[in-house]
């Protein structure tokens, strides 16, 4: 016979403020097979949890009902109560009384009879609760972080500093990403490369980390702890352990012209097979095949395999797919920037002279393309006068997207200030919304660029760019004095809105993450689980979750580290046992259930006799993958599937408690 | 196909070139268009500062009428009438509360649709570049000639969706049709000073100064437009402006329609070219040199 207690929390006054708990703890009681039911101030504060267990000790309870918050609260405080005293955890059932009740009710007495109702429910569910162990899957100990730049650099460190092996996974020929391109840094204006080097040294030599640059994620599939992935390896046309990185190849080639340089943002040319910047890691070339002429002219030109000393240049190597096994995945993708051809009024395209922030900061760059003195692009003259336009396609739902950028203010701020520190006696402007500076020493940092770098903040948006005479016309709104303003400027840079990596939601989708409506990455809970996705063993970092700076995506990647080391640190993983069940005998093979999960954890079974012939095919169910979020049971003809803890005679007897 | 023709009153008095040269251009093209019968004013830019229903109400009645006459799409070469019919359309198509009032006061059924275009939607959709091109007689190589857009053809993008709102490019394409060579120029876009023309003339004449000014710096010999108001202030202000600056503009300011018909090889008198203040003899003589 059942003993079941009844525990009714008050939750301060957030449920008792609306829902008459001695009430419901009096109703309760009445129920058969309820021993004791009482309540309490707060039934998830050491005292409460303590009257439980001594309760389920003195009373002999068999099962526990909570009438308290969402069972996303206090489930697992409750369960690992009642596991101290003995009891299997899933025989506590929570009735959510607060979220379900006394937060969207107003009206006390019929809120006070919802919560006796739901709370009735529970302790018919209860009584034909069964034990169900959790289910423990293997976990294979080596991490795979996709993507190279900051975030990923970190999370891939610091992974292996704590005696894991990572794989790394980079798109382009270099790690290093976005914060390699920078000049500068705010809000202390150390030099970018000068601290991302290190880093990126670091990586290459490490010995738990197995670097795979050039290269893209082809497929995976898997579930946590037992990932299989298939990486394409696009060929550099290269014997990469005979290059030293010498450079021969690329001062031999003659496609030094036509090719933009992607890592100068366009601004320079390089040649058919190049390295993207000087400290690239690993410093072996790429042959760029859709600019080199030896495919162009059908293998006339080889200039750059003659001129290579160990002759590591092969035209005829091939895409590799490589095939590793790992057990978390941290998705590290980064970002790109939007269009700056959305405002055709800024003349981006049209006018030289026009940048993106990106250009810019390239033109600031010692390794850049005017080697860090600034020149206009058109004439290559040194701009007296710039002027800066922020929210570039940020914070404009009409052209570009509604959400803020995060960095631009800073980055405005920074390029205004290294302006007036490069060229004497120049003048900046800054067009901005709003100035967002919320960081450590940044809010200082802006007010220097106006205060003693002499920048002029304008609070508004800019209508139109002309050109007359070589001068860029700007032509804005000063919003606080209320005046139309008309600036001739050298040069204008549009600090451009951020937007996720070009093909990461085809990223998102093979690693069956959930991302939002612009394509980033969407965190598991965005204040409590920010480091997690919505899928068992992937976590995020960086950019990919939206607008961040450094310390921010640097952070990220190492909290994606820890989580993963706290996940290794195990020997197996423990999967909740409130799983889908197949019953074998009944199971017809329609596979109508594998249809409709959407975790793919739903495979064929072979049941063979004692002679090993195939009987028959059954569904099954991967515990690893499973959620229990029961779209197979719906979907199951012959009802041979149940979610263990909903099963069908538990749900009809919450309903039949309802007197319907 | 059968197109509903809606004029506005501009067409029917002060900018009847447009008229004549538009209906001038489509017997070239061999393509027939049915005024409204019955039609009344948009509202123009009076009504919808004074009464958002009137303003909404009054283009409308033009497009229930034109839904009753079973057109397949109408054309409305005013750029002002096309943006308040065009506005009109897109507020009753997406409020249904609105027209289901607006369609009580008319006491006409009003079902939200009827395709409005504009002269330069017209040209480039319904009668197509490769029609016009098929058509050109006389290539006008000698001319250089700056498309002004102004504001209300293109914006907002929204309701008009066509073409780049601050950058637009149809108007040239059409030049460029014609065999006269196209003239880039910053202004494109900025608002002529329109119906302010009648109560602030030196705001007009100031903001249409610069148009003008900016067009004749960047060498165009002539300019066309695709609406009433800006061919107004750009040709009848021209003199007023040149004598208040002391600079001389002397540019002829055609409408579209008319720049075709000549490619077109229709005669400038047909196209009523000569109706114009600003004497387009210059360019005539261009065009016949050309040849």
């Amino acid at each position: 016979m059942a003993r079941i207690g009844v525990f009714v929390c008050w939750c301060g006054s957030n449920i008792a403020g609306t829902v008459d708990v001695a009430k419901v703890a009096e109703e309760a009681s009445k129920i058969p097979g309820v021993v004791c039911a009482v309540d309490y101030k707060y039934m998830c504060s050491d005292p409460g949890q303590n009257s439980l267990r001594k309760m389920i000790r003195e009373q002999k309870l068999t099962g526990l009902v909570l009438a308290a918050c969402s069972p996303h609260m206090h489930e697992n405080t409750f369960r690992r109560a009642a596991v101290k005293e003995g009891l299997n955890p899933y025989f506590v059932e929570i009735a959510n009384i607060r979220e379900q009740v006394s937060w969207v009710h107003e009206d006390k007495e019929r809120a006070t009879q919802k919560a006796i109702d739901l709370t009735k429910m529970m302790v018919e569910k209860v009584k034909k609760d069964r034990p169900i162990e959790d289910v423990k899957v293997p976990l294979t100990k080596r991490a795979l972080v996709i993507g190279g730049g900051i975030a990923g650099i970190q999370a891939a460190l610091d992974t292996a500093n704590g005696g894991v092996q990572v794989i790394l996974v980079e798109k382009e020929p270099s790690i290093g990403g976005r914060m390699i391109q920078l000049d500068e840094t705010f809000p202390t204006l150390d030099c970018s490369s000068c601290i991302m080097t290190p880093k990126m040294v670091e990586v290459r030599q490490h010995p738990n980390i197995k670097l795979y640059t050039y290269s893209e994620i082809e497929d995976i599939s898997g579930y946590i702890g037992n990932f299989k992935i298939k990486i394409k390896k696009k060929t550099r046309s290269v014997l990469e352990k005979d290059c030293t990185g010498c450079g021969e190849c690329w001062n031999a080639c003659p496609m030094h012209k036509n090719v933009k340089s992607e890592f100068n943002a366009d601004m320079s040319e390089r040649t058919a097979i190049y390295v993207p910047f000087p400290q690239a890691v690993p410093l072996i070339p790429v042959l760029d095949r859709s600019a080199c002429l030896h495919y162009k002219k059908g293998g006339k030109c080889q200039k750059c395999f003659d001129a290579c000393g160990p002759k590591c240049i092969d035209f005829g190597l091939r895409d590799e797919i490589i095939e590793e096994e790992v057990g978390a995945i941290i998705a590290a993708t980064g970002y790109d920037l939007m269009d700056n051809s959305l405002y055709g009024e800024y003349g981006y395209g049209k006018y030289k002279d026009v940048v993106s922030g990106l250009q810019f900061e390239r033109l600031l760059s010692a390794s850049g393309p005017t080697e860090g003195v600034i020149r206009r692009p058109s004439d290559g003259k040194t701009p007296q006068t710039i002027v800066f336009i922020q929210c570039v396609g940020s914070r404009d739902p009409e052209k570009g997207v509604p959400y803020c950028s995060k960095v631009c203010c800073m980055y405005t701020a920074k390029h205004a200030k290294l302006f007036a520190h490069k060229v004497r006696d120049s003048q900046s402007y800054v067009f901005y919304i709003d100035i967002r500076a919320t960081g450590k020493g940044y809010e200082e940092f802006v007010r220097s660029a106006m205060e003693q770098d002499g920048a002029v903040y304008l609070r508004g948006r800019v209508s139109r760019i002309y050109e007359d005479n070589g001068k860029l016309i700007v032509k804005g709104a000063d919003t606080l004095s209320g005046t139309q303003v008309e600036i001739a400027a050298d040069m204008v840079v549009l600090a451009t809105g951020v937007i996720p990596k070009k093909d990461s939601d085809r990223l998102a989708r093979m690693l069956g993450i959930s991302y939002d409506k612009y394509g980033f990455f969407t965190e598991s809970h965005p204040k409590l689980r920010p480091t997690e996705s919505s899928t068992a063993g992937i976590f995020l970092a960086g950019m990919a979750q939206g607008p961040r700076d450094i310390p921010e995506s640097v952070v990220s990647g190492s909290a994606a580290a820890s989580k993963v080391l706290g996940l290794f640190s195990k020997s197996e993983y423990e999967v909740e046992g409130t799983i889908a069940n197949v019953n074998e005998a009944t199971c017809v093979a329609c596979f109508y259930c594998q249809r409709v999960c959407a975790y793919h954890a739903i495979t064929g079974k072979e049941i063979k006799d004692r002679n090993g012939n195939i009987v028959k095919v059954v569904a099954n169910v991967n515990p690893g993958l499973c959620t229990g979020c029961g779209a197979c049971v719906s979907a199951c003809f012959s009802k041979s599937i149940d979610v263990k803890g909903f099963m069908d005679d538990q749900i009809y007897a919450e309903i039949k408690s309802l007197g319907v | 196909m059968k197109l509903g023709y809606y004029p506005g009153c501009s067409l029917k008095g002060s900018s009847f070139e447009y008229e004549v040269s538009l209906l001038e251009m489509l017997k070239v093209l061999g393509m027939g268009i049915k005024e409204i019968p019955d039609w009344n004013c948009c509202g123009a830019s009076t009504a919808h500062s004074i009464n958002h229903n009137l303003a909404i109400a009054l283009p409308a009645r033009n497009l229930a009428i034109a839904e009753k006459e079973g057109y397949d799409s109408i054309v409305a070469p005013c750029a002002a009438c096309s943006n308040r019919l065009k506005t009109a359309r897109h507020e009753l198509k997406t409020d249904e509360a609105l027209r289901k009032k607006i369609v009580n006061s008319l006491e006409m059924p009003y079902g939200a649709g009827m395709e409005v275009n504009n002269m330069l939607e017209f040209l480039i959709n319904v009668a197509g570049k490769d029609r016009i091109k098929s058509k050109v007689k006389k290539q006008l190589k000698n001319l250089k000639v700056a498309s002004y857009y102004g504001c209300l053809l293109v914006r907002p993008p929204k309701i008009m969706r066509f073409d780049d709102s601050e950058e637009p490019v149809t108007m040239d394409e059409l030049v460029a049709l014609t065999g006269a060579q196209p003239v880039d120029y910053s202004y494109k876009t900025e608002c002529c000073g329109a119906i302010n023309s009648l109560s602030k003339p030196d705001v007009v004449m100031a903001l249409t100064g610069k148009v003008l000014y900016d067009i004749k710096n960047h060498g165009a010999d002539a300019v066309v437009v695709a609406c009433p108001l800006c061919h107004s202030n750009l040709d009848v202000r021209q003199r007023e402006i040149e004598r208040k600056y002391a600079e001389k503009i002397g540019l002829p300011v055609l409408f579209i329609t008319e720049l075709i018909g000549l490619s077109f090889g229709i005669s400038p008198k047909a196209l009523a070219i000569d109706g114009h203040m600003v004497a387009a003899d210059k360019v005539l003589k261009k065009i016949n040199e050309g040849q």
